[in-house]
């Protein structure tokens, strides 16, 4: 299988995130990951929707998922209407939150440049964000 | 369906059994009853097993980290048990290593 593309969309609650990360897993499979790239990727990808549940604050309600595959590469985008980000830099800085009182970490972007390979942030304030993320998956290059 | 740790005091001490999942959903209610432990019973040690936990992300290390203040207040110190290699990762990649104490078991 060379290439194969998943589209989702599902409602911004809390109880979605895992939904959201065991439908990603699923896909993910068929690349034959290894155990280690599967948790990589379902962290990172458990990262981005609660960022986009907490944050995103929907307007329209919803979280958008397009994960994609061709060859080894996985690519997964993670889409919300809401508030969007003023200071895409600031809010990647590791520790930094715009919500101490609900005591998120800000480690989320951290999590996801430490385990996937490309990390991408489109957001504008009163739009949206979307965080697009990549990474080569290992198995599915040695069988080619 | 509401999944929580289970609490358990025993002495001094707070156990929190940590679900399957750590993720922002299920720290919620965690958070709310381990705070609710930590003011009234006066814990001096608050455990976290991971005995039973597949899967965390950053929720985990918020509710972690946040515990860990507290209890420092009143001179008391966090101790991670049962925590697997993918745990560990994580804990050390937000640099918690130094602030809990990581245990096989107690």
């Amino acid at each position: 299988m060379m290439k194969n593309e998943m589209k989702l969309s599902m409602d911004a609650i809390s109880e979605n995130e895992a939904l959201g990360r065991i439908c990603i897993a699923t896909f993910l499979t068929r690349l034959h990951p290894t155990l280690e790239e599967l948790e990589d990727v379902k962290t990172a990808v458990s990262e981005a929707i609660t960022n986009a549940i907490i944050h995103g604050t929907p307007a329209d309600g919803k979280v958008y998922i397009t994960c994609r595959c061709e060859k080894d590469i996985f690519h997964v985008e993670i889409e919300d209407h809401g508030v969007g980000i003023a200071d895409i830099q600031k809010a990647m800085e590791p520790l930094y939150t715009t919500k101490p009182e609900q005591e998120r970490s800000g480690m989320g972007f951290a999590f996801m440049e430490a385990f996937m390979d490309e990390l991408k942030v489109w957001s504008q304030p009163g739009k949206g964000t979307t965080i697009i993320m990549e990474k080569a998956i290992g198995f599915a290059r040695l069988e080619d | 369906m509401e999944e929580t740790g289970i609490f358990e005091i025993r002495e001094n001490c707070l156990l929190v059994h940590m679900p399957e999942e750590v993720d922002h959903h299920t720290t919620k209610s965690i958070r709310r009853l381990a705070d609710h432990y930590l003011l009234d019973n006066r814990v001096q040690q608050i455990v976290f097993d991971f005995a039973d936990t597949m899967f965390m992300d950053s929720s985990g290390i918020g509710l972690l980290s946040g515990r860990n203040a507290k209890i420092t207040c009143f001179g008391g110190r966090t101790i991670v048990i049962n925590a697997n290699t993918r745990i560990r990762k994580l804990l050390q990649i937000a640099g918690l290593q130094d602030q809990v104490c990581i245990m096989d078991e107690i």
